[in-house]
C-alpha cells in the first residue's frame, strides 16, 4: 500500500463525498426550516438522474442546457412534493411528518417502477467526459473532476443565495423562527417552498452525476444516496449548510477508505460501519460538527 | 364480579370458540393459497399490535421491527432445520448448534426472547434519542442487522437465505400467538405499567416528576414488542418455508408502520383492523399487479392512502381508544381524549 494509492483513494473518496454533501445540503436545509426528516429527498436523485438519461436521447441538446433543465426539473419536484404532502401537514408533531416523507419515498420508488420499470438502464455520458486524467499516481475521469467543481460552484452559488439575497434572509428567519418571521411580515410559505426548490434542484444535479459516475440507474437509486446523506447531514449537524457540506465530504472519504485501506472481507459491511458511525454520532454528539445545540435530540 | 366483567369474559370466551371452529372448519373448506392468506394476516396482527407497544403505547418511533423479526425467524429457522439440511446447508456451526433440532414452540420462544435481549440491548445506548431521532437510529438498526445477516454465512447461508424449512405454521400456530399477543397487549394498556407508558408518551418530564423510570420503562416495552416480533418472525419463516435477508426491509417496516397508523396508534383494536384491511389490501393488489404488468401500483396506492390518512385523519380508525363494548367498565377511558395537535 503506498501513498498514490491512498492518494487515489482520498480522490475517489472527494468525488463520492461530493455527491453526498449535494444530496445531503437540501436536505439539512429542509430540516432547518421545517424540522422535517425527508426521507423522499434521495428520490429526487434518482428523478434528475432520469431527467438527465430522457433528455441526452434528444441529440441536439448541449450538456449545459440539460445539466439547467435537471436543476429546475429537481426543484420542480420538489415543490409538488411539498405543496402535496408535506404542507398540509404542517404543525402536526414531528414523526408524522417523517412517516409522511417515507410514503412519498416510496410512491416515487414504484412510480418508477411502474413507469419506468425495474430494470436498470445503461447511462452514458459523451464520450470527452469519460476520458482519463493522469495526474502523478492520480487519475481519474473527466466527468469525476467536472463533478467536484460543479459542487464547488454549486455550493458557492447556495451560500450567496441564503446570505446575499433577500430570499435567503426570508429563509433563515424562518428556520430561526417561524412564527416570528411571520409576524415581520414574511411569506413563509413562499420562504419553505424556496428551501424545498433549492434543495431539491441540487439533488436533482446530484442524480446527474451519480449516473454519470456509476453508469446505470434504476427507479430504487435514491434509496442509497438518500440515507448516506442524512448521515452525512447528522455529521455536520442537521440545519446547518456549512455541516452537512463538511459531512458529505467527511462521509465519502471515510466510505471510500474503509473499504480501500482495510482487507477486502470487510469491504461487505461498509453499509454496517456507515450506519454504526450514524448511532454513534447521534449518541455522542447529537448536534453535529458544526449545528447549534438549540433543540433536544437525545 | 361487575356485570361488565361478566359481559367481557362471555365474549372473550365466545370469541375464542367461535375462532376455533371457525379455524376447524376453514383448515378442511380452504384451500392452501387462502388458508396462506389467513396465516399472513395472523402474522401481521401480531406485528401490528406488537409495533403498538413500542410506537403507540409509549411513543417510541421504532422501525426496527423487521430486525427483531429476522432475529426470531433465523434462530427458529436453524433451531428447527433438520440435521439432514443442517449439516448441508451449515456446515460451519459451532457443534453444539449442528446437533440440535428442536419442536417450534420452543424454537419459537427462544428466537422470540432472542429478539427481546438484542432489543434490549440496543435500547441502551438508541433508547436516549427522541422522536425521528430515534426512528432513524432503528432504522440504522435494520440496516445493520441486514448486512450481518447477509454477511454471516456461517449462521445465515448469506443471501441465499435457508429453505426448505419444514412447513410447520398453521392457523392453530398462528392465531394463538395472536391471541396471546392482542391479550398481552391489552394487559399492559389496562395496568399501571401500561399507564406510565401512556404517560412517557404523552408527557415526559411530567411521567419523570410522577416517579416513573423513563428508562425501564422504556426498554420494557421495546423489549416485548420485540419479543412478539421475533415470534412472528418464526412463524412467518416457517410458513413460505424460506428466509432469506432480503425480506425483512424498510419497505415491511412501513408496512407494519402503516398498519398501525391507519389503525390509530395507540389502540389495539385498531392496530388489528390495520393489519387486516392492509394486507389484505396487498392481496387484492398482488393479482392485479399481475395481470395487468403494472407492478409497483399496490405500493403507490399504499403510499397514497398513507399520506391521505396523515392529512385528513391523522389519528388513524380509532385513535388511541378501543370501542366501548370491550372497554373494562363504562365510563372508562380507553384512551386520550379529542386529539390534539402539537404545534411547533
Amino acid at each position: 500500500m503506498n501513498s498514490g494509492y491512498v492518494l487515489q483513494q482520498i480522490v475517489n473518496g472527494l468525488i463520492l463525498g461530493s455527491m453526498y454533501a449535494l444530496v445531503a445540503i437540501g436536505f439539512s436545509m429542509i430540516y432547518g426550516i421545517i424540522r422535517l426528516i425527508n426521507f423522499a429527498h434521495g428520490d429526487i436523485v434518482m428523478i434528475g438522474a432520469f431527467a438527465t438519461l430522457g433528455l441526452m436521447q434528444l441529440k441536439q441538446v448541449p450538456f449545459f442546457v440539460i445539466a439547467l433543465a435537471v436543476l429546475g426539473c429537481g426543484a420542480m419536484v420538489g415543490m409538488v412534493i411539498e405543496r402535496g404532502a408535506f404542507r398540509p401537514m404542517r404543525g402536526a408533531p414531528q414523526v408524522t411528518g417523517f412517516i409522511a416523507s417515507l410514503a412519498v419515498s416510496i410512491m416515487i420508488q414504484n412510480l418508477g417502477i411502474l413507469f419506468l420499470t425495474a430494470q436498470p438502464r445503461n447511462f452514458s455520458f459523451p464520450a470527452y467526459m469519460q476520458r482519463l486524467i493522469h495526474w502523478g499516481p492520480v487519475s481519474f475521469r473527466v466527468v469525476d473532476a467536472a463533478i467536484i467543481v460543479t459542487t464547488v460552484l454549486l455550493m458557492l452559488m447556495l451560500l450567496a443565495i441564503v446570505y446575499r439575497t433577500r430570499l435567503g434572509v426570508a429563509m433563515r428567519a424562518t428556520a430561526e423562527n417561524m412564527d416570528v418571521a411571520r409576524l415581520m411580515g414574511i411569506n413563509i410559505n413562499r420562504a419553505i417552498w424556496a428551501t424545498f426548490a433549492i434543495g431539491s434542484a441540487l439533488a436533482g444535479i446530484a442524480g446527474l452525476m451519480w449516473g454519470g459516475k456509476f453508469g446505470q440507474i434504476d427507479p430504487l437509486l435514491g434509496y442509497v444516496p438518500g440515507l448516506k446523506a442524512f448521515i452525512a447531514a447528522v455529521i455536520g449537524g442537521v440545519g446547518s449548510i456549512s455541516g452537512a457540506m463538511l459531512g458529505g465530504f467527511l462521509l465519502g472519504l471515510a466510505e471510500v477508505l474503509f473499504v480501500g485501506l482495510l482487507p477486502p472481507i470487510y469491504a461487505a459491511y461498509r453499509d454496517a460501519f456507515v450506519f454504526s458511525t450514524l448511532i454513534v454520532m447521534l449518541l455522542l454528539l447529537p448536534n453535529g460538527l458544526l449545528g447549534r445545540a438549540s433543540e433536544e435530540r437525545a | 364480579m361487575m356485570p361488565n366483567d361478566n359481559r367481557r369474559l362471555i365474549l372473550l370466551l365466545f370469541a375464542i370458540a367461535a375462532g376455533a371452529a371457525g379455524i376447524g372448519l376453514m383448515r378442511g373448506m380452504l384451500n392452501d393459497y387462502l388458508l396462506s392468506i389467513f396465516n399472513f394476516v395472523g402474522i401481521y396482527i401480531i406485528l401490528a399490535v406488537s409495533l403498538n407497544i413500542t410506537n403507540g403505547f409509549t411513543g417510541l418511533f421504532s422501525l426496527g421491527h423487521p430486525a427483531f423479526m429476522a432475529i426470531g425467524g433465523y434462530v427458529t429457522a436453524i433451531l428447527t432445520l433438520p440435521l439432514m439440511r443442517k449439516s448441508m446447508f451449515l456446515p460451519d456451526l459451532p457443534a453444539w448448534l449442528a446437533v440440535v433440532e428442536l419442536p417450534l414452540l420452543p424454537a419459537l420462544v427462544i428466537g422470540g426472547m432472542l429478539a427481546a435481549l438484542t432489543a434490549m440491548l440496543i435500547g441502551l445506548p438508541v433508547l436516549r434519542l427522541r422522536g425521528h431521532y430515534l426512528a432513524v437510529a432503528t432504522m440504522g438498526f435494520l440496516i445493520i442487522v441486514q448486512v450481518l445477516i447477509t454477511n454471516g454465512d456461517r449462521f445465515t447461508r448469506g443471501p441465499l437465505g435457508l429453505n426448505g424449512l419444514p412447513a410447520m405454521t398453521t392457523l392453530w400456530w398462528v392465531y394463538p400467538w395472536v391471541l396471546l399477543t392482542i391479550y398481552t397487549a391489552w394487559k399492559i394498556k389496562f395496568s399501571s405499567f401500561g399507564r406510565s407508558l401512556l404517560a412517557i408518551r404523552e408527557n415526559e418530564m411530567a411521567a419523570q416528576a410522577l416517579g416513573i423510570n423513563l428508562f425501564f420503562s422504556r426498554i420494557g416495552a421495546l423489549a416485548i414488542g420485540a419479543f412478539f416480533a421475533g415470534i412472528a418472525g418464526g412463524l412467518w419463516a416457517h410458513l413460505i418455508t424460506a428466509i432469506t435477508p432480503g425480506s425483512f426491509s424498510l419497505i415491511m417496516a412501513f408496512y407494519i408502520v402503516v398498519m398501525v397508523v391507519v389503525g390509530g396508534s395507540g389502540s389495539i383494536t385498531g392496530s388489528i383492523a390495520g393489519a387486516i384491511i392492509v394486507s389484505l389490501l396487498t392481496e387484492v393488489f398482488r393479482p392485479i399487479e399481475e395481470a395487468l404488468n403494472v407492478y409497483g401500483m399496490g405500493e403507490v396506492v399504499m403510499a397514497l392512502i398513507l399520506i391521505l390518512i396523515l392529512v385528513f385523519r391523522p389519528e388513524g380508525l380509532f385513535g388511541d381508544r378501543e370501542p366501548a363494548i370491550f372497554s373494562p367498565r363504562p365510563n372508562f377511558p380507553t384512551g386520550r381524549a379529542p386529539n390534539k395537535i402539537k404545534g411547533e
